[in-house]
């Protein structure tokens, strides 16, 4: 017997019901009632954004950020704690002190480290306010008692204190500053995307160390087997063929002309940017928009490399049916891969892995079709995978790297061990 | 002994294209809506995906994607003076199974039926004479109008995206479409499928002999689309494999690829698969269901207690299902009374092949659609005088060949051996130069008072209980009416240039064992007298009035159409029904 239902609005209908079940609250001097109504939704708001209930709720849990879920890192994988109002395994004892320090400077209340698991490296550029907010949202939340052990790394990663050098290497603290010489919409994108909605803890490549290459801030990082991609608006493989309307678009729905988000991405979009207002997503896409970045797209493979002319048989029989003979797709359905920024990144691991796995794309409210691409794994084998993914990359007058099938062959068999 | 779950608001049994549409109109009024599947779910992307869906094996021959007899047959005679045995495997029809129901594996073509078709006793006596029909032929008016329904076939059209072009708009006639349909409000939605060489050929060659060839209404759609659910849907690839398979393009309407992404984001709906509705209950007045009872995979059995019950299962399940909860009076051909099981009808099809000089044609059958090809509707219904042919009825002709998949797309012509060398030549000879229509002749089936379903007295299914037993056979009206369409659709094969044509007549008895469409109808018609239908104009049940049964079991008898679009358009009607009206007060659903 099987019971179908969206997590997502058994969550709302649970958070509508949790106002009458809120822990009172002792009110300091000064300070913003945190049980006012405009607090409280700014902070369900922020929640939103800075997508907490993508690491803290479990999905289809019917149990809103009572934590639980495994964070994969490449060190191990941490469990994000509850942090409903529950006295005892919640965050209900915490003062604001305590949850401003663990949001914004990546201090528990003990003292002791955060692993930046939790993106405290990007939340230090919310303001005190915003934090409380956050924090006067989550107090009208259903408590949850949900003993969580966060860490389950091994050692030595697994010793809280080292992470003191990571943050010493790695860690600003700081609230956002403002560029007095961009328009405060430039400004709000630069705050939401550095800030509450952390997309360098994605986009950005990481040192071994798991620290930001801020040399190349946002242009395309590796993750839990995906390829979180370039998102500068620089050459083919970041936002340089999209309009800023297309980026809205994409993170309002899910979908745009060009493009499905799969994956994590789409994750996000369903749980935060779909839910975000367009007046911040025109800021994000304009902010995204203006960071420009060197270099040349690589040169077109030749049409008569015989990976080329074997992947092009390939895409005619088992692709050209959805993306079309042209590669053209059709818009908000079947991704153009002949402009897909997905399609030529530097690293092909999430199109391996769509065409090994298949995929399921974004379901949100404007797009609700969520249409899936199956799984060719048990089809094609790794010299094929490989061929036709050379050819997507170089037929339609683009240029990347062949996919060697080695490269594939390693993707499967680290694969195979993954759970979804 | 069944455990009891929560109650809700609407009980739906079987999730197909009635369940998904009954499901999405519910909940938008609120309701806490629960669906209980009997198959599995199946979702399109990954229970058809086209990297292996295009398997004739797998699903034309061995039925993949239908209901297994081993959970659920039927017994099957052709006299009420015979012994019925049980149907072993599919032949005749093809239940479907799983969510999404024969929804998933049907061809698309999306039909609506004459304005005569829904007042059809009454128009035929009134043009005819009563004598002019045979005295054990029962057909009945539907209760409701063609105008009445006009609204929610647009609503079923549009949801799905049908491509076609239409005939008739709000009265005036249009070029290159039906010019026999009743009227439409609006166009399609989508543009008429692209139509190959073959079927081009048939146009021309019905235009020549005087005919108004039209293309076939479609949702394999022609271009992509976004209904009002906001569900897209894309272009049709003509790959030849609609008819008994999924569509992973994304391009064949169904309860997947229009509703159900849609539904199951709403909190106040569920379902439950692999789940088998036993028995609809009711209270001790018997005029009250109280929902139904339902056992799960484990053989667990539940109660599902419930306000309002919709019936939605395949149409011969709607009835099996009646017959099991002891809801309305089961029909009796000798005393002509009770309803349930009456007025059971099927679709009395033929074809007529066209086997044609391989040096000058080339027809590349196997590009193709479910519901592709040019048609003519100059013999369906009473689009004509039948009164020097002495029968009722008729249908429309078209090629309408869905592929040339090729385990069955074999055909010879008469004289070649069944196998061996020979036969390999004539079928490499023929295979791209035949034309093979399909349902080419697609003809009413009308209601008689022998031909009918009620519980057999000697088989029992897998829970102990009789199983349903169908009594059928072709009546002469049909076969008068299916000899006369064959010809004239073997005229027109015949003006395409063919070198030889081979007509296939419909022959009684009729054969279970023979496919012949999955058009099974009636058995819970509606009507507006409680002793000759089961359910009221709105497909309320005359005898529980918070039960309401969706289908083509509704069917009073059926046209020389295929059934979904009117399907899908009652189904919106009975949901109209219920949300404007039912509602409010609830009751028996009576006109002033």
């Amino acid at each position: 017997m099987r019971e179908r239902r969206s997590a997502a609005r058994r969550l709302a209908a649970m958070l509508a019901a949790a106002a009458v079940l809120a822990w009172p609250v002792v009110l300091e001097a000064g300070q913003v009632d945190p049980q006012d109504f405009a607090q409280v939704e700014k902070g369900r708001y922020l929640a939103v954004v800075a997508d907490c209930a993508s690491c803290h709720t479990v999905p289809e849990s019917g149990q809103p950020y009572a934590g639980g879920r495994a964070i994969e890192t490449p060190f191990g994988n941490l469990v994000a704690p509850n942090i409903t109002p529950d006295q005892g395994t919640g965050i209900g004892a915490w003062s604001d002190a305590d949850f401003d320090a663990a949001v914004r400077k990546g201090r528990r209340p003990d003292g002791s480290r955060l692993y930046p698991a939790m993106p405290f490296d990007a939340y230090t550029k919310m303001s005190r306010d915003d934090v409380l907010a956050i924090r006067a949202y989550l107090n009208t939340v259903p408590r949850a008692r949900n003993v969580v052990e966060a860490n389950t790394l091994p050692f030595p990663y697994n010793v809280r204190s080292v992470m003191s050098v990571w943050d010493g290497l790695y860690f600003t603290e700081g609230e956002y500053r403002p560029d007095a010489n961009k328009s405060a919409e430039w400004n709000r994108g630069a705050y939401l995307v550095t800030g509450p909605a952390h997309c360098p803890a994605c986009h950005t490549p990481k040192s071994f160390l798991g620290g930001d290459k801020e040399s190349r801030y946002l242009q395309g990082s590796p993750l839990q087997g995906w390829f979180a991609p370039n998102i500068t608006d620089g050459n083919s493989t970041g936002l340089g063929r999209w309009s800023s309307d297309d980026v809205v678009l994409y993170l309002k729905t899910g979908h745009n002309r060009i493009d499905a988000a799969t994956g994590p991405m789409a994750e996000v979009i369903e749980l935060s940017s779909s839910q975000m207002t367009d007046t911040d997503l025109k800021a994000i896409a304009m902010y995204l928009k203006s960071l420009t970045e060197a270099g040349d797209a690589p040169a077109s493979l030749d049409a008569r490399d015989p990976r080329m002319v074997a992947g092009q048989a390939i895409y005619r029989d088992q692709c050209s049916a959805c993306h079309g003979l042209d590669g053209d797709g059709t818009p908000q359905l079947f991704p153009s891969l002949a402009k897909s920024s997905v399609v030529l990144a530097e690293d092909p691991a999430s199109l391996i892995r769509i065409v090994l796995r298949g995929a399921r794309s974004a379901a949100t409210a404007a797009e609700p079709t969520a249409p899936g691409m199956p799984s060719y794994g048990e089809q094609l084998d790794d010299a094929q995978v490989a061929a036709v993914l050379t050819f997507i990359r170089n037929g339609w007058g683009s240029g990347a790297s062949a996919v060697s099938p080695s490269v594939v062959a390693s993707a499967r068999s680290h694969l195979a061990a993954r759970p979804d | 002994m069944s455990r009891r779950l929560p109650k809700k608001d609407v009980v739906i049994i079987g999730l197909g294209w009635t369940g998904a549409i009954m499901a999405q109109e519910l909940t938008e009024e609120g309701l806490e809506v629960v669906a209980i599947e009997r198959g599995p779910w199946r979702d399109a992307p990954t229970d058809f995906p086209p990297t292996y869906m295009q398997d004739e094996l797998r699903y034309r021959i061995r039925h993949e994607l239908f209901l297994s007899p081993a959970q659920n047959t039927f017994t099957f005679r052709n006299k009420v003076n015979q012994t019925a045995l049980p149907i072993r495997s599919w032949g005749a029809f093809m239940p479907g199974n799983g969510v999404g129901g024969a929804g998933v594996h049907w061809n698309g073509e999306i039909w609506r039926f004459l304005p005569s078709d829904f007042v059809l006793k009454s128009h035929l006596t009134q043009r005819y004479g009563a004598k002019f029909l045979p005295p054990d032929m029962s057909i009945q008016d539907w209760g409701l109008t063609y105008d009445e329904l006009e609204p929610h076939y647009d609503r079923f059209e549009y949801l799905c995206g049908a491509s076609g072009t239409a005939g008739n708009i709000k009265g005036t006639i249009q070029a290159g479409g039906n010019p026999f349909e009743g009227p439409r409000s609006r166009p399609y939605p989508t543009p008429a499928q692209e139509q190959p060489f073959g079927y081009q050929l048939y146009a021309k060659a019905a235009r020549e002999l005087g005919y108004k060839p039209f293309p076939q209404p479609s949702a394999n759609l022609s271009t992509p689309y976004q209904n009002e659910l906001g569900m897209r849907l894309g272009a049709c690839t003509y790959c030849g494999f609609c008819e008994w398979f999924g569509c992973a393009n994304y391009s064949k309407a169904s309860p997947q690829t229009t509703v159900l992404p849609v539904l199951v984001r709403k909190p106040n709906f569920s379902a439950r698969t692999n789940c088998e509705v036993l028995k609809i209950n009711t209270d001790s007045s018997g005029k009250r269901a109280t929902g139904v009872t339902f056992v799960d995979s484990s053989g667990e059995e539940w109660e599902q207690p419930a306000e309002l019950v919709i019936l939605a299962a395949f149409s011969l399940f709607n009835v099996q299902l009646l017959l099991h909860s002891g809801i309305g009076r089961p029909y009796d051909p000798i005393s002509q009374k009770g309803v349930i099981g009456r007025n059971y009808t099927h679709q009395t099809i033929s074809s007529a092949l066209g086997f044609f000089d391989n040096k000058k044609y080339n027809f590349n059958p196997f590009i193709a659609s479910g519901s592709i090809g040019m048609c003519i509707d100059e013999f369906n219904g009473d689009n004509f005088d039948h009164g020097p042919h002495g029968f009722v009825g008729g249908g429309y002709m078209g090629h309408v060949q869905t592929g040339a998949r090729p385990i069955e797309t074999t055909p010879t012509p008469p004289g070649t051996p069944k196998w061996g060398a020979a036969w390999k030549k004539a079928v490499r000879d023929n295979y791209l130069s035949t034309v093979k229509p399909g349902t080419g002749v697609h003809g009413s089936f009308y209601a008689y008072r022998d031909v009918y379903l009620d519980l057999d007295p000697t088989y029992k299914d897998r829970f102990g209980r009789p199983m349903m037993r169908m009594t059928i056979d072709l009546h002469d009206n049909e076969l008068k009416q299916n000899r006369f369409l064959t010809d004239k659709f073997g005229e027109i094969i015949q003006a395409m240039g063919a070198r030889e044509v081979v007509k296939q007549y419909r022959t009684a008895p009729y054969d279970i064992t023979t496919y012949q469409t999955t058009h099974v109808n009636g058995g819970v018609i509606m009507g507006t007298d409680p002793n000759t239908s089961a359910l009221n104009r709105y497909l309320q049940c005359w005898d529980v009035p918070n039960l309401f049964v969706t289908g083509a079991s509704a069917f009073p008898q059926n046209a020389g159409y295929n059934p979904t679009g009117t399907v899908g358009a009652l189904a919106y009607w009975a949901a109209a029904a219920i949300r404007n009206r039912y509602l409010k007060r609830t009751g028996m659903l009576l006109d002033a």
